[in-house]
């Protein structure tokens, strides 16, 4: 194997090893996860994985981890049965100003806000589809924050 | 017209471990191994399905492919971003407990979406998305 086809290999390794990575954050975002975790599961510091990382994926996994989380908590905000709290905990934050922050960074608008608004905007209106209209889009909100001012 | 749908195609880059996975632990059968060149295209299906076919190809094998679309495609499948299928069963419970008994990536266990409807995620040996929903949901 030439030295070119050996450093694409390891290249082609190391980014199967940020893919688990990426996973393990789809998979356990509700844990207590932060990113010296994922580090440590791929024996890397934090700082050289999140550089991987976001080389890779355009995003830093502390910012994929977060927009996981808040796509999450959008669902569970618009059931209307479980305070911000609770949804801050349940979805792996474990700081409400935090969660709170990012949430209005990525939506537009507090938690808080979300919930009141997305059962006035969603009343009337068939619970099978609202869940269609209202399901959480993944990718055109990844790396993008919304305007404050709310949503359009 | 009268279209069905008959072959589709993902991407492999281990032929051996891609044949593991969808034969021996989702239970496809194998339906046409062809080698050329090194090279090995596998046709699989689901036992219940003998119309509808999967080939496991190996990716740029066409010739009209540039090396650097070669590496574009092999860093994507690495990375996961490349090729996804969704695949649906009676009973998702069941299926998730036996692929998590053996040894592949799972990426999301059984949930129910807001969308409304209950899936789960695991990865094949190429790195493919393999979403699995519960049929009728």
């Amino acid at each position: 194997m030439s030295s070119r086809d050996a450093a694409e290999s390891q290249r082609l390794r190391d980014l199967a090893l940020l893919r688990r990575v990426r996973d393990r954050m789809d998979r356990e975002y509700a844990q207590p996860l932060d990113v010296e975790a994922l580090a440590r599961g791929v024996n890397m510091s934090a700082g050289h994985l999140s550089r991987r990382f976001k080389a890779a994926y355009g995003e830093s996994p502390y910012s994929y981890l977060m927009t996981r989380r808040i796509e999450r908590a959008m669902a569970l905000l618009r059931r209307g049965d479980l305070s911000v709290t609770d949804v801050c905990f349940a979805v792996g934050c474990q700081s409400l100003g935090t969660f709170s922050t990012r949430f209005s960074e990525l939506v537009g608008m507090s938690p808080s806000d979300y919930k009141v608004r997305s059962r006035q905007e969603m009343a009337g209106v068939p619970s099978c589809e609202s869940k269609k209209v209202t399901r959480p889009v993944r990718n055109p909100v990844r790396n993008r924050e919304a305007p404050l001012a709310g949503r359009s | 017209m009268d279209i069905s749908i008959h072959t589709t195609f993902l991407p492999q880059d281990d032929p051996d471990a891609a044949l593991g996975f969808y034969r021996d632990t989702l239970g496809f059968e194998l339906r046409n191994d062809v080698g050329y060149e090194g090279m090995r295209w596998l046709t699989v299906g689901p036992p219940q399905q003998p119309g509808v076919n999967i080939v496991l190809h190996p990716p740029g094998a066409d010739p009209g492919t540039t090396d650097e679309e070669r590496k574009v495609i092999a860093e994507m499948m690495a990375k996961g971003t490349y090729a996804s299928i969704m695949l649906a069963t009676p009973d998702l419970d069941s299926t998730f407990d036996q692929l998590q008994a053996s040894d592949v990536e799972v990426v999301q266990e059984p949930t129910d979406q807001p969308w409304g409807m209950r899936d789960c995620a695991v990865r094949d040996p190429a790195g493919n998305m393999v979403r699995i929903q519960q049929m009728g949901s």
